[in-house]
């Protein structure tokens, strides 16, 4: 028999700390998914301390504050915060409106117009200069910049990642 | 609004009840102080053009002025959630803390769940359960919209609820917002008393006991129960936790709330209820222009 077990899609299995700890084959460790974060969009590292990370299904990885033993089977742990066991990692939305704010690279400021059209799921041609892939979108609202959701900006084109049900029509 | 008929001896001004019974309900939001702070989402409605009333007895709930609450920057960005302004009481009359285990037995479709989460400033564990697999979806959606991330969600029947999943073996306070015969709800739901018998409340006060029974076995010596429903019927409140008191160990404690109520009642339809039962609250629509609703506050002894 092998030591090396496969994803179970039934449960939740708290990330491994770092590779060396890895006994799934191809799931991500916490290491990895700070280092992202960090890497991408410069959330520092920090925000994450008091957080654990779990993988259900695969490469679903879910963000959590609470106690839980691992692995456990429930039907939800904290909130989607990443998919990953794909060539780019892609955050969800709602991780990026709940964690957003402490990004500093690759967030892509939205006018009033453009944060509209971003929010009902639109894809719009816009100016980015900077890495091509997913960004934070985000717009001015109360005096602060808030992150609306995920886009995939290529070809001169940011497309919405907003998920069908969280698509809003919104007047202002 | 026949049935109500039967709850004419028990409420002070009762044709202001039944009027209050037919008016329908304004668009209250609770902020969700896990996204942000209420000032800001303030400024965020003035700058949507939304007018809004904060509710006197608690600044996180508002009356929108909009006839599409659902529909706003402040909703999309998930700084505001519908919630019924009664809904939000028991929440904090559990009063829970950060970093506590707290156990929301009937949560979908999660208000009150990401409630207690934003008063513990999302630290802690929040076990957020129900038993209808189809309720869970909203509550789940619900749930990441509000950025909750102590919430631990869970599908099964509150009445033999297992801590087994968990390396925990009690919670420090639980709510019972328990499945009910909903009449106080009719001002949002005008149908809500269609399908009204005394063998529905019966029938479903037997389930409120047991989930009230394992609710204080569940957590801990001197934790906390809050026992609430949205419904005016005895039977299904004071009952309810009259049968705890006879079969479990705890007592009913006071509790301060900022909303017009009525007491607990000590007798109904020839039956005797404890008299701290007194401590428990009776709001009703005419009280504070809301829903109807029914808290008690347990302490677990033992």
């Amino acid at each position: 028999m092998s030591d090396e077990r496969t994803n179970d899609g039934q449960q939740f299995d708290r990330l491994p700390a770092t590779a060396a700890e890895r006994t799934v084959e191809g799931r991500a460790t916490r290491e990895e998914v700070v280092d992202y974060f960090a890497d991408r969009f410069g959330i520092p590292s920090a925000t994450f301390d008091d957080y654990t990370f779990w993988e259900k299904g695969a490469g679903k990885i879910w963000i959590y504050a609470g106690d839980a033993p691992t692995p456990i089977e429930i039907e939800a742990i904290g909130m989607t915060c990443l998919r990953t066991r794909q060539e780019h990692w892609k955050p969800t939305t709602d991780f990026v409106q709940r964690f957003g704010r402490h990004a500093s690279d690759c967030v892509i400021t939205l006018e009033r117009e453009q944060a509209r059209r971003f929010a009902t799921g639109e894809d719009q041609e816009l100016d980015w200069d900077g890495d091509w892939g997913y960004l934070i979108a985000a717009h001015e609202i109360a005096g602060e910049l808030e992150p609306i959701g995920i886009g995939l900006y290529v070809h001169g084109e940011l497309r919405s990642m907003v998920p069908k049900g969280r698509q809003r029509d919104l007047d202002s | 609004m026949e049935p109500l008929e039967r709850y004419r001896s028990i409420i002070d001004d009762f044709d202001a009840f039944l009027a209050a019974c037919k008016r329908p309900l304004g668009n209250a939001v609770r902020v969700n102080t896990i996204k942000t702070s209420v000032e800001r989402t303030l400024a965020a409605l003035d700058e949507e053009g939304v007018g809004y009333e904060q509710a006197d007895w608690n600044p996180r709930v508002l009356d929108l002025e909009t006839d599409s609450p659902g529909s706003t920057w402040t909703s999309f960005h998930g700084f505001t959630h519908g919630q019924e302004e009664v809904s939000a009481v028991p929440p904090v009359v559990l009063d829970p803390q950060p970093g506590e285990r707290v156990w929301d037995a009937c949560a979908a479709p999660g208000g009150k769940a990401t409630q207690l989460a934003a008063l513990m400033d999302d630290r802690g564990t929040v076990v957020a359960n129900d038993n209808n697999l189809g309720r869970i979806s909203a509550l789940r959606f619900n749930a990441e919209r509000l950025g909750a991330t102590s919430l631990a969600v869970t599908n099964a029947d509150a009445r033999n609820y297992s801590l087994k999943r968990f390396d925990f073996d009690a919670f420090d306070r639980t709510l019972v917002d328990a499945p009910c015969s909903c009449e106080g709800t009719i001002r949002k739901n005008p149908d809500a008393l269609d399908n009204w018998s005394e063998g529905h409340i019966s029938s479903v006060a037997g389930i409120q006991k047991g989930i009230i029974r394992r609710a204080i076995q569940a957590t801990r010596e001197g934790g906390t129960v809050v026992y609430s429903t949205c419904t005016f019927a005895p039977e299904e409140n004071e009952a309810v936790v009259q049968h705890a008191l006879e079969t479990e160990s705890c007592r009913v404690v006071d509790f301060d709330l900022g909303l017009e109520h009525s007491s607990g009642l000590t007798e109904w339809d020839g039956e005797t209820y404890d008299s701290s039962l007194e401590k428990a609250a009776r709001i009703y629509p005419h009280q504070n222009d809301t829903g109807g609703f029914f808290v008690a506050k347990l302490e677990v002894t033992a």
